[in-house]
């Protein structure tokens, strides 16, 4: 008989080690690429491609402030060089002098193999005769000045070519050799870290070596007035992730505190505080081991939702120890406890629904309740029994509820407000339905305003290209994604010349591919013709052939060329440009086209784009559109799977409580909170995410538990001091739990706090107006 | 590099442009800049011819200027192929054919250097010619020869010398002579007509 009793806390106990094991060995994140897409369109892939692993992932934009232009700009070239030889990062550039000679010297080099104008017809005769002749007449222009020294060279103006299709007008203003800002008052930098957007411990070590260096430098050069500003995907990933983990912890450790004095000052006893805590570790626990075994990783905020754990599942133990003390404990289990189960198996319903999410981040708050959960109640119901000591008692709250019961009986007296109260939140969500819904992912941002503010304001210094419009491009290998790009590029010059398309990047300008050098590479005549031919295009042009010996080595220089590598671009800000928009990945290569509106007010028509793309694989992708379309996509997914969790809560109601009354009793408390919640939170300028849809989830889990209790046919709990003073303990506990998460900075865990907290004492009073009197 | 050569390029054409007010009798510096500063802008058509060593023949092109005071000034090449330059307060741009180039003074000091001989002509600014430039004045009220000498080291790698020709308040030429020996040589004729 011993054994008998043994056996749950045995099986408790191995299944905590189990939980424990998992859960020290998950791998934790905390980037918000949680809440993107699982199973994305290309389109959207691209998207979370970019915002995961992509080049924009990777920048990071350097400003310096205060001291001296002059000082500004040594620090910033002590920066570069410091941090070019750390090795955390790809690429260091500052717009110096020194980088900018290397790019012109790798173009003036390599002209003959990069310029688009190079073809067998540029070297007929004809061919050499135009193309000088345009160069002679470009010497007219101020512009051209700049060839004259170049003209031994370059006849042709290979060079002008590639200059030309370089678009200069988007460049960062230059002060003292190197970038600044446009009004003067910082240099700028731009940097591209080695790791991954997605590796954001790596990225924390990023950016504490640019801090470090930069002090210490600031200190050695006497210029402590000096200010560092950092900004980035990284920056915001880095500060998210640490804002979270501090709000996370304090937050739990903020509630778990509150709770505990609250049970204290209750229950007057240690070891019961410490057993009604049992169930609650125990369901967190299962909740993270559930979550590391589905998802691979446990994201932060899903710990941090711990705290709204603790809301719940301490009520389990609060009825439980309130409920059954000085009675017998069997007939607790067979009063309460199928009221709980009910309750339980609501909650659970409700967040079945968030399993079905596209987000992984929601799905994972949704595994994590219902292991939680479950747990939690198992525990209470199967093992704490056992532990139980002999003689345990808790002080009789009895008193408590008494003391409260006439102010609750007299509620029901005010049920007529309810339908005035719930026809004034329909009006008022009816007359604020257009900014019901925040419109876009930054309403989930947990990135301070100040941060971003930060970032555009560097961004607009260096004149970051807008990357709103992108055609994409897959393909196998790089050769092969190059050539797609230059193919691709040929109907987007059409469009150009057309002036639908004000330009377009593409990695193929610096990085042509090897069929296309090999081309131009073949198309150059070998010495002793190109003299032959140039001999004869120069006739009627002032300009003599015996000048232009240089032009003839450097043709010959380019035929023995070797083609242009990715290797050879190192060093230069042109590897910027090409890697950026050629990018290797697990499936293969993706080329991005970034594409410019046409000049002046006319907008870029996506039409025109796809229809010129058309019979192409490229694909054309509006990325600001897309990023919107995305976040409203799973709005109105995330609306659904919480009308059909509610749906099933309402479904799974009907059959255990069998009359339409009792349902329409249980039901009505929690439909009204939620009506006034919302309205409550439009009133006040809140627009909804998709976390305020779990919060209110959380209200019809946690409310039905309530409701459930007023609805027991064989006893009203205000006229029962002990269930009602054990249904207010409860509702205490969730409240201080939700409600130290409405303080929180980080918007999602605030969304959820604001919104639970006021239900679920809306929930209790509402469900306390509608009880049934018994006939007296 | 690039820039050096509009800017010279300006700098005669602003000059030239400079002197539409009557002289007076006493002709000397003070004089041409006061009434240079009373120049309220105007049009006018060029001719410029560029000698340059490695060519036989000078490049000549040719257009037309507007300036409006104090610091607008359109240059509209027509020959051999349209091309327009303009100067507004801080910035340069360059337009030929679908391709622009706009540039910042404040980033190229040197080309700012050059902007502010133009402006100080324009202007008829002393002081801020003689920031970088030494004067010299010959000639008499009808046909007079304004050098200006830089004496700023780094505009004189690239310019030796500018020589502005005018009779009374008539600019008729300006020549630029540069450091490697090439030279621009630019004739205006106003054109009160438009």
């Amino acid at each position: 008989m011993m054994r008998l009793p043994a056996r749950p806390v045995l099986l408790w106990l191995l299944g905590l080690a189990l939980c424990a094991g998992i859960a020290l060995r998950a791998h934790y994140t905390a980037d918000m690429s949680a809440f993107l897409p699982r199973s994305p369109t290309p389109a959207q892939q691209l998207l979370v491609d970019q915002l995961t692993e992509g080049v924009l992932s990777r920048l990071l934009l350097v400003g310096i402030e205060g001291a001296s232009p002059e000082a500004r700009a040594d620090l910033s070239r002590q920066l570069a060089k410091r941090l070019e030889e750390g090795g955390l990062f790809l690429s260091v550039r500052n717009g110096d002098a020194a980088t900018l000679a290397r790019d012109r010297e790798l173009l003036f080099t390599h002209r003959y193999l990069l310029s688009p104008a190079v073809s067998p017809g540029r070297f007929t005769t004809e061919g050499l005769h135009d193309a000088v002749e345009a160069s002679i007449d470009l010497l007219a222009s101020p512009a051209g000045m700049v060839l004259k020294g170049l003209l031994r060279h370059d006849p042709t103006g290979e060079m002008m070519e590639l200059i030309g299709s370089l678009d200069t007008s988007g460049s960062p203003a230059s002060q003292h050799g190197v970038w600044a800002s446009r009004d003067g008052r910082r240099a700028i930098l731009m940097l591209q870290t080695r790791a991954s957007g997605s590796d954001t411990d790596a990225q924390a070590a990023a950016i504490t070596r640019i801090r470090d260096d930069f002090s210490a430098l600031a200190r050695q050069a006497g210029h402590p007035e000096a200010r560092l500003l950092v900004s980035g995907a990284a920056v915001f990933a880095v500060n998210s992730r640490s804002a979270i983990e501090s709000e996370a912890v304090r937050l739990t450790t903020l509630s778990t505190a509150a709770v505990i004095s609250l049970l204290l000052l209750v229950y007057r006893s240690f070891t019961a505080v410490l057993l009604g805590l049992l169930p609650v570790a125990s369901g967190a626990l299962a909740g993270i081991a559930a979550v590391a075994l589905g998802f691979g990783g446990v994201h932060g905020l899903t710990i941090g939702f711990g705290t709204t754990l603790i809301g719940e599942a301490v009520d389990y133990t609060i009825y439980y120890f309130v409920q059954s003390d000085g009675k017998d404990e069997g007939s607790w289990m067979e009063r309460f406890w199928p009221t709980i189960r009910l309750g339980v198996l609501t909650s659970i319903f409700g967040f079945a629904s968030l399993l079905f999410s596209g987000f992984p981040g929601l799905a994972q708050l949704g595994l994590y309740s219902i292991a939680g959960l479950i747990t939690a109640a198992t525990v209470t119901r199967f093992v704490l029994p056992h532990l139980r000591p002999a003689g345990f008692r808790i002080r009789d709250i009895a008193p408590v509820g008494r003391a409260l019961s006439h102010f609750w009986n007299q509620l029901s007296r005010g049920r007529l407000v309810i339908p005035v109260l719930a026809i004034a939140a329909v009006v008022i969500l009816v007359t604020h339905r257009d900014h019901l819904w925040s419109a876009s992912l930054s309403g989930l941002s947990p990135v301070s305003a100040a941060d971003q503010a930060l970032d555009q304001s560097l961004r607009a210094d260096l004149g970051a290209p807008d990357l709103r419009y992108l055609v994409v491009l897959k393909a196998a290998d790089r050769e092969a994604a190059l050539r797609t790009a230059e193919a691709v590029g040929q109907r987007l010059d059409a469009l150009v010349k057309e002036g639908a398309l004000g330009g377009f990047e593409t990695p193929a300008r610096f990085l042509p591919s090897i069929a296309t050098q090999t081309a131009r590479q073949q198309s150059l005549p070998e010495r002793s013709e190109l003299a032959r031919r140039l001999e004869a295009a120069l006739v009627g042009l002032p300009l003599r052939a015996s000048k232009l010996d240089a032009f003839l080595d450097d043709v010959e220089a380019a035929r023995r060329q070797p083609l242009l590598t990715p290797e050879a671009l190192k060093h230069t800000t042109l590897a910027l440009a090409v890697d950026s928009l050629l990018l290797e990945r697990p499936q293969g290569w993706t080329v991005l086209l970034p594409l410019r509106a046409p000049a002046g007010d006319t907008p870029l028509d996506p039409a025109r784009i796809q229809a010129a793309l058309a019979g192409s694989d490229a694909l054309f992708v509006d990325i600001f559109g897309e990023s919107n379309r995305l976040y409203q996509t799973y709005l109105d997914e995330a609306i659904l799977l919480s009308l059909a969790g509610i749906l099933a809560i309402v479904v799974l109601m009907a059959v255990a409580l069998r009359q339409p009354a009792r349902l329409l009793r249980v039901m009505i408390p929690v439909v009204a909170a939620e009506l006034l919640v919302m309205a409550g939170l439009a009133l006040g300028g809140q627009a909804l995410t998709l976390l305020h849809l779990v919060g209110m989830l959380l209200i019809v889990a946690v409310g039905t538990n309530y409701a459930l209790f007023f609805d027991r046919a064989d006893s009203n709990p205000g006229d029962d001091p002990r269930t009602l003073a054990s249904l207010l303990l409860a509702n205490l506990a969730t409240v201080i739990g939700f409600g130290a998460l409405a303080f929180s900075p980080v918007p999602v865990l605030k969304a959820i706090g604001i919104t639970v907290g006021p239900g679920a004492v809306l929930t209790l009073m509402l469900s306390a107006m509608l009880v049934r009197r018994p006939p007296r | 590099m690039t820039l050096h050569r509009p800017a010279r390029t300006l700098t005669f054409a602003l000059t030239l442009l400079l002197a539409t007010s009557p002289a007076l009798a006493a002709w000397d510096i003070a004089q041409l800049m006061t009434e240079l500063a009373r120049n309220q802008g105007g049009r006018a058509l060029f001719t410029e011819k560029k000698y340059i060593a490695l060519l036989d023949k000078p490049v000549i092109s040719s257009g037309e200027m507007r300036y409006v005071a104090p610091d607008y000034l359109e240059k509209r090449t027509l020959k051999p192929r349209a091309e327009t330059m303009i100067l507004d307060r801080d910035q340069i741009s360059l337009e030929r054919g679908k391709q622009k180039f706009t540039l910042r003074l404040r980033e190229q000091p040197e080309v700012l250097a050059f902007v502010a001989s133009i402006r100080g002509t324009l202007s008829g600014d002393r002081a801020a010619l003689e920031q970088n430039y030494a004067l010299f004045l010959s000639g008499n009220r009808d046909n007079w020869t304004l050098n200006l000498s830089p004496s700023n080291p780094r505009i004189a790698e690239l310019v030796t010398r500018i020589t502005i020709g005018g009779s009374r308040q008539q600019v008729r030429s300006v020549e630029y002579l540069q450091a490697d020996g090439d030279r621009a040589v630019m004739s205006i004729e106003p054109d009160d007509a438009r």
